[in-house]
């Protein structure tokens, strides 16, 4: 069982019981908002999360994983669990998700070099705290291969975890597996629990009670709902089929046998990508068994016209298994063929390229 | 297939469970599997059983006298429910090969396109050399197992089929995969030889069958994650120590002693210490590029032959019920049997022949090829021809499609299946 010291609290803060915390402390919430000394503690919480909403990492007030002065450590935790309860008055999922993966990152880096401790006496229990965090919590039994510092991961294990991966270079062919464990560099292990470590934060958001109003942060929480509000982003498509689609389409073009699972793909994702039914039909034309009547048929049934279901466009992860995914680069991070070739619309690049307090310039619109 | 061939089968499938009934081993954790069966002449399959115990188990395979028996390799909470509501607890690995996927030469000598409604067999090199010179004459060709392939002799569309004689090429290479997955599975994922079973599928394939607890929770883009690894398919240069910025590094290119993948992509690709080190250093001179461009091609030349070429589709499918070990597979009469201790001299022809041998049937049969089963060499057959086969070569010839027992009426309004 995990009891984490205050240095490891510090680090990493979601291991801290919040009520307790609080309690053995003796603070109320209510003083937070009104106590001119407490005000330090949310100036960093919301200092925390807003560069958790502006996609980056809080710098923290610890150097290289120690503090410098004892109360940096509490500072630490209470920023942390203010930061929560500012999220949860905030009431915004956009917030809870981006703060969660900005302290799973943070809490990466300390992990990395706890578990690098390895080698210094004084510094074991720092290593034990790291590995006992990724097996207690996340079920990752790690082992260390000397003498070049890799770290040795049960296959099952790894795959647990790497499956929520869309990149390639995580597909467990794309490692090195050796006697039942798939053997990763520090940073590689610790990134392999992000999503885990995320969702641990989350639910930790999630399940923690909304307090009322803090009288005195009226304006700091309607501040980051606004932040948060701006932040829901839209996308285009640059209108460019994806590899498996152009390899389906050709296949038809040169009148060979696409199979049944390829005609399936290429009819649901011309249908996501709003072509009409009669627009499809002919491309199957080539098709050795083509009948105009069946394929009708059977596109008015995936689009929903007939039967009331309309049929989705099968997952990446799905074409790999079908022999019919020819992933290219910009392939990589992609879930279904329909994000290929997709980007942010313009206008929301350039607003992420502006300052957060820039304004449009005189007279002109946004674009 | 008709009344009276059904009959016979039945027969004989019954008389086996009634004979063997406690030598069928009873699944693990029975009571959290789901269990499903077919039977000859009646469409569509009985699933979402649960079977409570060995008891329970034996007096379904007795009574209802199945064609297939089929058990799920997920646990459930409630299997008896449907999908939805089953409560999935987790599964065993299933990998399948199929001599069908291997794409053997030999395939054309020994593979019939037959019609289910009137037995008429050819050979189906034969049957598609029609189909082409249809297409010639601009009528379109239509391939064995289309839909709206008409069979020349009954004239009904739709039933011609393929049907895979017995080979033994096909079943030394299938073999050659079994292994090569065994080791895969033992030597590079660590899973013990007491949590793996081989099985010969009663028809031209193996499944391999992992019940290794650390494996049991693995979801199904997990699972198809391990199928990519098994195949090698999916690797990218990267992972070889090839980029397409920087070029080589050396010291990540795979090597012809490493363990895993590594090693025998190595030897796959390079074949000898001094041939890498001349690939090495021929590439080190290009571009990065060029280099990285290179390694992509080596990658899809070697990647086919390094992987075990097993099905993805069902190693990554979690809510498949599988053919029972120990039940017969109304596709050939045979057995899906283990295949215990050494490979290599498990004969599926022989060991998986487990109808009556006894008893002689007379079969009106259409076969143009010689095969193989039990003992016996049996064909060929001109279509129409009787023979007075063993039961078991009876049951096979009918399972087939190419036989029926003889004076049974031919017309197509006898077909039930």
């Amino acid at each position: 069982m995990l009891v984490p010291g205050k240095d490891e609290k510090a680090k990493y803060p979601f291991l801290a019981d919040a009520g307790r915390h609080l309690q053995e402390y003796g603070f109320e919430l209510r003083q937070f908002g009104t106590d001119p000394i407490l005000r330090v503690i949310v100036d960093k919480a919301h200092e925390r999360v807003m560069a958790a909403a502006g996609g980056s990492v809080y710098r923290s007030g610890l150097a290289g994983g120690k503090a410098m002065q004892y109360d940096v450590l509490d500072m630490e935790v209470f920023s942390f669990l203010i930061a929560i309860v500012l999220i949860k008055l905030a009431n915004r999922p956009t917030l809870v998700r981006r703060f969660a993966l900005s302290e799973a990152r943070r809490a990466e880096t300390h992990l990395i070099r706890d578990l690098s401790y390895r080698h210094n006496r004084l510094d074991l229990p720092r290593a034990k705290m790291a590995r006992s965090i990724l097996h207690d919590l996340f079920g990752l039994k790690v082992e260390v291969r000397d003498p070049d510092n890799r770290y040795l991961i049960p296959v099952p294990d790894y795959l647990k975890h790497s499956s929520v991966f869309h990149e390639r270079e995580w597909k467990l062919v794309n490692r090195q597996v050796e006697d039942g464990h798939v053997i990763l560099k520090p940073d590689k292990t610790v990134r392999l629990i992000r999503h885990a470590l995320t969702t641990y934060i989350s639910a930790k958001i999630r399940d923690s009670p909304v307090p009322d109003m803090i009288p005195g942060l009226e304006g700091m929480v309607a501040e980051l709902a606004a932040v948060a509000d701006k932040l829901t982003p839209a996308y285009e498509s640059t209108g460019e089929n994806p590899p498996c689609i152009k390899h389906a389409i050709n296949v038809l073009k040169g009148g060979e046998n696409l199979p049944h699972s390829g005609r399936f793909m290429l009819a649901t994702f011309l249908l996501a990508r709003g072509r009409p039914v009669e627009e499809i039909a002919p491309l199957f034309k080539n098709a050795p068994d083509y009948s105009e009547r069946v394929t009708m048929y059977q596109l008015n049934h995936l689009s929903g016209r007939t039967g009331g279901v309309k049929y989705n466009c099968p997952s990446c992860d799905k074409l790999r298994t079908q022999n019919l995914c020819f992933a290219v680069p910009e392939c990589d991070g992609i879930i279904t063929p329909l994000q290929f070739g997709r980007r942010r619309k313009a206008a929301e690049r350039e607003q992420q390229q502006q300052p957060s307090d820039a304004k449009p310039a005189e007279g002109g619109e946004p674009a | 297939m008709n009344e009276r061939d059904i009959q016979f089968l039945e027969s004989a499938f019954k008389k086996y469970y009634y004979d063997h009934i406690s030598e069928i081993p009873v699944p693990d954790d029975i009571l959290h599997r789901e269990f499903g069966y077919q039977k000859l002449g009646v469409k569509g399959m009985t699933r979402h059983i649960q079977v409570k115990d060995a008891g329970q188990m034996r007096v379904m395979l007795v009574q209802a006298v199945p064609s297939d028996v089929y058990c799920s390799n997920s646990y459930y909470s409630f299997p008896n429910l449907d999908m939805k509501e089953k409560d999935w607890r987790g599964a065993d690995l299933v990998f399948d090969i199929d001599a069908k996927d291997l794409d053997l030469p030999c395939r054309r000598d020994h593979v019939l396109a037959v019609c289910e409604t009137c037995g008429r067999s050819w050979m189906a090199q034969e049957r598609e050399e029609e189909e082409r010179k249809e297409r010639e004459r601009g009528t379109g060709e239509k391939r064995i197992g289309d839909s709206n392939l008409e069979c020349s002799s009954c004239g009904q569309a739709g039933r011609v089929r393929p049907k895979s004689l017995p080979c033994k090429k096909c079943i030394m290479a299938s073999k050659e995969q079994v292994a090569l997955l065994n080791r895969i599975l033992r030597d590079e994922l660590g899973v013990g030889a007491e949590h793996m079973s081989t099985y010969f599928s009663g028809n031209e394939g193996f499944h391999v069958h992992v019940s290794d607890p650390a494996f049991r929770e693995l979801d199904a883009r997990a699972r198809a994650d391990l199928a990519g690894y098994v195949m090698l398919s999916g690797l990218i240069p990267e992972a070889l120590g090839v980029y397409r910025a920087s070029g080589l590094d050396r010291a990540e290119l795979p090597d012809l002693g490493q363990k895993g993948w590594r090693g025998r992509f190595a030897k796959a690709a390079f074949g000898s210490k001094a041939k890498r080190a001349e690939t090495i250093s021929e590439l080190s001179k290009t571009s990065p590029g060029a280099a990285y461009a290179r390694f992509e091609g080596i990658i899809r030349e070697v990647s086919g032959g390094v992987g075990a070429k097993i099905d993805a589709q069902v190693t990554g499918d979690i809510h498949r019920i599988f053919r029972m070990p120990h039940t017969i597979n109304s596709k050939s009469g045979m057995l899906k049997t283990a295949c215990a201790g050494d490979a290599d001299s498990f004969d599926p022809y022989v060991d998986a022949v487990v109808l009556d041998a006894d008893e002689t049937v007379s079969v009106e049969c259409g076969c143009p090829v010689r095969f193989g089963l039990g003992s016996k060499r049996f064909g060929p057959y001109k279509t129409g021809e009787s023979a007075e086969l063993p039961a078991y070569a009876a049951a096979y010839a009918i399972c087939k499609g190419f036989g029926r027992l003889a004076g049974a009426a031919t017309t197509a309004a006898a077909d039930m299946d």
